[in-house]
């Protein structure tokens, strides 16, 4: 029995591990999209867009792997949860279409630029808007029967406040990634947005979480009942306690601008880290509420999960490629380490 | 007339595929050519390489770019259109695109950055190294879809437990027996595919750009390639079409046009109108007892033909009869173009001959015309069933609105018109550019400017001199 559930809970954490690494990555990138428009010069958006232009396709294979691992691994969920969220699904790969040919494009054209500045802008937006979407109506648990139906059970107030939170959230790691890849004007810019996001942020994590607790018992039981809901506490003062630093953070880096100081690179960078682990937190709260459903109250990991010969015949794959595509893609990142106007423009 | 959400399904399946499918069919190829000249550079250090790889890594750029954005769309539309097919062959195919993903996806993103961007970041070999991952991780990826997309034409491998599959064993579901063919047939498909595309456009820039000596490398190269491949493309297509005839005769049928429940010595249609409804053919032209010949070794050998299914199995006999023609129609010009170069090269006319070069600019899309009608005759001819016997397609469509399917299909089909339009536009914008000027290439060529030392130690020196 317990090999049974083994091999799917494995999945199931791969699967979450998928997602993280998605919203880490994609978030940034995506978050700097967002961000955009309020950058004005032509100069500071190349410097944008070539903080990004190396990894964004990695950053989107994550987006891909998740999917596909659903797909093998859990083919029941997968078939259920894209045809029910057929919609937002479908707006999220436009805009992901939009704003990835953004980066080869604009580069190269002169009159039409204006174009692929909106493009990647509203492409971005509308990219990190619909995952939020997908996460609110995930959260807050829909019907798998209603996909033939024409209702539109996913647009509820809630899934749009999750929508602009999502939003706010990847902008909020584009500015602490923006802080670690510029200086000047681009990293103040950054700093100072990033303060303001992060408000906005933590309000809404604590609004989506007191709904949650309000609207579904068992999560509220999950968390208030029980010895481990002392450790499920941590959560959230370990999320208070990284917002209090990442703030600090943010406001020394404006301070020693105005200072003229010069500042130590590990303070440019810990922002970005703090962020992540903000993410890390809000991603585990989230599971902790979930588990084990892939659908909430309908599917669950077990159910969903495709039989053995399936999940073991992937299981060297992921075993051995994992490490190695962690371990080249810090490769990429750490040679195109540093600040953006320290590499130039490469083809 | 009212909206079927399943034919809408399809055909935004179909047309999102086939818009897909042209950028791997180039890249595959390109990255393949632009890992042979960048050896090429280094082992002899010729710039003339160089600038052949330089010049083509931004068309190559853009193209993949095109790939990867319309690639993920795809990942997804199993789930969101065919639900009933996710559910029911995940277990199967899932696993195989997991794997094209660990082993290819991650592969080729990884280093794609280094390749485009990293010029100064990396010494020569490791960009080198960089651009060869990236050609692999092509090859790679292909070889997964095609042995997902072979186990729908000839499942094998799979036992089916409460109507969903499961795999018996792995190794006969990825070496399933159209496998090996098609994989070789593609893969021959977008080396030739990619090959044209420099062909054409050397051919071109051989009369209108400055650019002589690169564009009489790329000519040259590509034409010698084409001598190759062409002819070899030729006989695996051969050996495909025989699998095609032992595996899915009904395809064959359609492919041949032929109707009668057996047909002894079929002649090789040149011409014909199929139709449907009168079960047989108008203004046939075409050549006595060839297709039996070619398909059995024997002027006289039977064929199966359409009639032996009934009208409900068999599939769209007209799209599937014309885009075979399409494709070796284009198959047979691919071939008579690359003999015609070899004979010119012979006689030493070859970058002179104005007519010839002319024609050869024409050709920059041929490979992936017939690409898209080679994938017409495999899909269509495979209809109605989506896993070969098993699943008809219209039994695992999801059970969506129709106006809702309609809304993403016209979203689609307005997104990639424009963004199609786009494409061609730098493309043709890259071409008339040209390469970077020589001068530039010998500086690195001798290190002034070479990639990485000289930016990476000068950036080890500052901060020590700021201390001082």
């Amino acid at each position: 029995m317990e090999l049974q559930i083994g091999l799917p809970l494995f999945y199931f954490l791969l699967l979450g591990f998928a997602i993280l690494m998605y919203v880490l990555l994609d978030g940034f990138d995506l978050g700097i999209g967002i961000l955009y428009p309020w950058f004005n010069t032509d100069a500071e958006h190349d410097h944008l867009m070539r903080s990004i232009s190396h990894v964004w396709d990695g950053n989107e294979t994550w987006l891909v792997f998740g999917g596909v691992i659903l797909f093998g691994a859990f083919p029941l969920a997968y078939a259920s949860i894209a045809s029910l969220l057929y919609l937002p699904i479908m707006l999220m790969l436009i805009g992901l279409i939009f704003r990835g040919v953004a980066f080869e494009y604009r580069f190269k054209s002169h009159t039409s630029k204006i174009w692929w500045n909106r493009a990647f802008a509203i492409g971005s937006s509308l990219a990190a808007f619909c995952q939020g979407l997908m996460l609110g109506v995930l959260v807050q648990g829909v019907d798998a029967d209603s996909i033939a139906s024409s209702s539109l059970q996913w647009l509820t107030p809630f899934s749009l406040f999750t929508g602009l939170a999502v939003m706010a959230g990847y902008a909020l790691l584009g500015c602490t990634y923006l802080t670690m890849k510029s200086r000047g004007d681009i990293q103040q810019k950054a700093a100072r947005y990033g303060q303001r996001l992060l408000l906005f942020v933590m309000l809404a994590m604590l609004l989506v979480s007191l709904f949650t607790l309000y609207r579904q018992p068992e999560i509220r039981d999950r968390w208030f009942g029980g010895a481990h809901s002392l450790i499920l506490m941590l959560l959230p003062l370990m999320a208070v306690l990284a917002a209090r630093l990442l703030f600090r953070d943010l406001g020394r880096v404006q301070r020693q601008f105005a200072a003229e100081a010069d500042i130590s690179i590990r303070h440019e960078s810990r922002p970005f880290w703090l962020a992540a682990s903000l993410f890390l937190l809000a991603f585990a709260g989230l599971v902790a509420g979930l588990f084990p459903y892939l659908l909430p109250h309908q599917i669950s990991f077990y159910t969903a999960a495709a039989p053995d010969s399936s999940l073991s015949f992937m299981l060297p794959g992921v075993l051995i490629f994992l490490p190695l595509i962690l371990a080249y893609t810090l490769w990429g990142y750490h040679i195109f380490r540093g600040k953006v106007e320290d590499y130039e423009e490469g083809y | 007339m009212e909206l079927d959400a399943a034919l809408l399904s399809r055909l935004q399946f179909a047309f999102t595929v086939s818009f897909h499918i042209i950028f791997p069919s180039i890249t595959i190829g390109l990255a393949t050519l632009i890992a042979i000249w960048e050896g090429l550079w280094l082992k002899t250090g010729n710039p003339l390489y160089l600038q052949l790889a330089k010049f083509w890594i931004k068309p190559f750029a853009i193209t993949f770019g095109m790939g990867v954005v319309s690639g993920i769309v795809l990942s997804y539309e199993f789930g969101t259109n065919f639900s009933e097919f996710s559910r029911i062959t995940g277990a199967v195919l899932g696993p195989l695109m997991a794997y094209e993903v660990l082993t290819a996806f991650f592969l080729e993103a990884g280093f794609l950055g280094i390749m485009l961007f990293g010029w100064q970041r990396v010494g020569p070999k490791l960009h080198f190294m960089a651009t060869v991952v990236v050609a692999v991780g092509t090859w790679i990826s292909a070889f997964w879809i095609i042995a997902a997309n072979s186990w729908m034409h000839t499942p094998a491998g799979h036992i089916i437990v409460d109507g969903v599959f499961q795999v018996d064993s792995w190794w006969q579901v990825i070496f399933n027996p159209s496998m090996p063919y098609r994989f070789t047939h593609m893969l021959l498909a977008a080396f030739i595919t990619g090959t044209f595309v420099v062909l054409a456009t050397s051919a071109w820039q051989l009369r209108h750009s400055e650019h002589k000596n690169m564009a009489r490398k790329g000519l040259s190269m590509t034409l010698w390639l084409a001598l190759i491949l062409t002819p070899l493309q030729a006989y695996v297509g051969d050996l495909h079409g025989l699998n095609v005839k032992e595996h899915q005769p009904v395809k064959l049928a359609a492919m041949e046009g032929i109707w009668a429940e057996r047909e002894a010595g079929a002649p090789l249609l040149l011409f014909a109108i199929p139709d449907r409804v009168a079960e047989k053919n108008h203004f046939e032209i075409g050549i006595p007892k060839l297709a039996s010949l070619i398909l059995t070794h024997d002027p006289d050998g039977e064929l199966m033909g359409l009639k032996a299914v009934p009208a409900d199995e068999r599939p769209n006999v007209a799209v599937v009869f014309f885009s075979f023609r399409v494709m070796v129609g284009i198959g047979v010009l691919m071939i008579l173009t690359a003999f015609t170069g070899a004979f010119l090269r012979w006689r030493g006319t070859l970058y002179q001959s104005r007519w010839f070069l002319t024609a050869c600019s024409y050709l920059a899309p041929s490979g992936i015309i017939a690409v898209l009608a080679g994938w017409y005759v495999v899909e269509v001819g495979r209809q109605p069933w989506l896993v070969h016997g098993l699943i008809r397609t219209i039994d695992v469509v999801s059970p969506l609105p129709a106006e809702r399917v309609l809304f993403s299909l016209t979203l689609f089909v307005l997104t990639y018109s424009l963004l199609f339009g786009v494409y061609l536009y730098f493309m043709r914008k890259l071409i008339r550019k040209g390469p970077p000027p020589m001068e530039k290439l010998s500086q690195q060529l001798i290190g002034v400017k070479a990639s990485g030392y000289a930016v990476a130690l000068a950036k080890h020196i500052k901060p020590e001199q700021e201390q001082h």
